[in-house]
């Protein structure tokens, strides 16, 4: 890999790439390289030259690593499933592919910040070792399992951000909330079209108590103690809305024990 | 000035008694046979004259650090509660069930989420705000919905541009629990709006890197300050 043909290609997207790598910020580096369309491409080539320039704290590192995983079967969920023919009903085409197109986004975005310290894709397997059978070629398996890795998803963001608090990682801490609340919104609209096939208005868009399967993925959500205050029956609201109100954290080990169900 | 008016005002009004002095002008309004475009600038006199137009308060302080931050969440979970509780008071004409239910869900989180920062803040909360809602026609699907959709969007991205200002792992969690549902509603009004499309997670919020919208209180307070009629005071917030 030759650098200066890498720097050279960072400089025909961000024109003053030599310039920031010397002298600037990190976070005004990555702000116009975040907003560049052709973005896809690019962290990729620049690996190296991100961990040379940027120090994140070793913890951060492992916040990132941590996420690439999880982008990894979410991206490979999403291929299989919209490459899948015949199994996604032409009106939540464009949802899925667009859920889709995120995820290969993500996992272009943290291979960049990782470079060499990017672990490589997992071999996954949908079914669970049999557990969800044929997950590509039933929708409602399919619809299932998305509505579970986006909650998943949401949930292990939220319980690591408070390891990306190190002035350094300042730039991690703002791309784990941008993350997290675009997983939050497939997981409104995934869970949305599950209610829609199910018949069953009882799945929300938001998650109530700890309802939801697989059980795992849901529990603890019933929490109602937000900042030392037990919130239950606050301003008069049901215990659904208490627990609807506030979405709550996983902890690496429990995300961990979920997703190595899907992973060989 | 008549502060017994500005008491009953929808910020910080309880659910038994939302929005009577707001709700009843509208009813007049419509019953009077008045157009919807019109009706925003009835309401504007209507409003001026019970002394609630803007240059009537004193500056509000968000105050400093952590607290000032907390603060400015309670400013816009005020403004959403407020919103949502008009909504589903005066409900747009053809609204289906399931949008009552989603809405009626909505108001009732933005509540709790305004309550319990009221709660946290204790002593350090800035007082109730008059919400300026004279811009929207609550009678109309696609108003209600736009609006709705611009404060979710905004509340995301305030969250989303308020975690490094944080000092407190525990506020940060706090965030973090509160911004994930935000962004719910976001994506479900978005898909009401235009349902089955890519809106939900629309290509005009989300980055090439699939990044949400962030954006600091600088960005936030300024596009939000027509549906306030406090003049609010960021001035002590932490810099990024």
């Amino acid at each position: 890999m030759n650098i200066f043909k890498i720097i050279d290609e960072i400089q025909e997207v961000d024109g003053e790439a030599v310039e920031r790598l010397q002298h600037a910020t990190r976070r005004s580096f990555m702000t116009k390289f975040s907003r560049s369309m052709a973005a896809a491409a690019v962290p990729t080539a620049m690996a190296g030259i991100f961990n040379k320039a940027y120090a994140f704290t070793p913890g951060a590192i492992e916040v990132l690593k941590f996420a690439l995983t999880l982008e990894y079967l979410e991206d490979e969920f999403y291929k299989m499933g919209n490459g899948a023919a015949g199994l996604i009903p032409a009106k939540y085409k464009d949802v899925f592919s667009q859920i889709g197109k995120h995820e290969t986004q993500h996992v272009n975005f943290l291979k960049g910040a990782l470079g060499a310290a990017a672990p490589a894709k997992p071999t996954f397997d949908f079914s669970a070792g049999g557990a969800f059978p044929n997950p590509f070629g039933v929708f409602d398996t399919f619809a299932f399992l998305s509505h579970a890795f986006e909650d998943t998803g949401v949930r292990a963001y939220k319980g690591q951000a408070g390891n990306l608090m190190a002035k350094e990682d300042e730039p991690l801490l703002d791309y784990a909330l941008q993350i997290h609340s675009v997983e939050a919104r497939h997981a409104a609209k995934s869970r949305d079209i599950l209610s829609e096939i199910r018949g069953i208005d009882r799945i929300k868009p938001w998650i109530t108590l700890n309802e939801g399967s697989p059980a795992a993925v849901y529990a603890g959500d019933e929490n109602t103690v937000q900042g030392g205050v037990n919130i239950t029956g606050i301003a008069g609201k049901s215990l659904d809305a208490v627990t609807e109100a506030f979405d709550e954290p996983l902890t690496k080990d429990a995300v961990l024990a979920i997703a190595m169900l899907f992973i060989k | 000035m008549n502060k017994k008016t500005k008491e009953l005002l929808p910020a910080n009004a309880s659910e038994q008694n939302p929005v009577l002095d707001v709700v009843n002008r509208r009813f007049f309004l419509r019953s009077a046979g008045l157009a919807a475009a019109t009706g925003a600038f009835v309401m504007q006199s209507c409003i001026k004259d019970h002394d609630l137009g803007p240059g009537n308060n004193a500056a509000v302080n968000l105050g400093t650090g952590d607290i000032g931050i907390l603060n400015y969440a309670y400013a816009l979970e005020q403004l959403e509660a407020a919103f949502y509780t008009q909504v589903i008071a005066t409900p747009y004409s053809g609204i289906t069930d399931k949008e009552r239910r989603f809405l009626t869900d909505i108001r009732d989180h933005e509540i709790i989420h305004r309550e319990f920062f009221k709660v946290a803040l204790g002593a350090a909360a800035i007082k109730g705000l008059s919400p300026n809602f004279t811009g929207i026609n609550f009678n109309s699907r696609a108003s209600v919905l736009g609006a709705a959709k611009t404060f979710e969007d905004t509340g995301v991205a305030a969250y989303n541009g308020a975690g490094i200002l944080l000092q407190d792992a525990g506020y940060l969690l706090l965030a973090g629990k509160i911004v994930s549902v935000e962004a719910r509603h976001a994506s479900i009004i978005r898909d009401l709006l235009m349902p089955n499309s890519i809106s939900f997670a629309g290509d005009d919020i989300i980055d090439g890197n699939g990044l949400g919208l962030l954006k600091r209180p600088s960005e936030i307070l300024p596009a939000v300050a027509p549906f306030i009629y406090d003049t609010i005071d960021a001035s002590g917030l932490p810099k990024p």
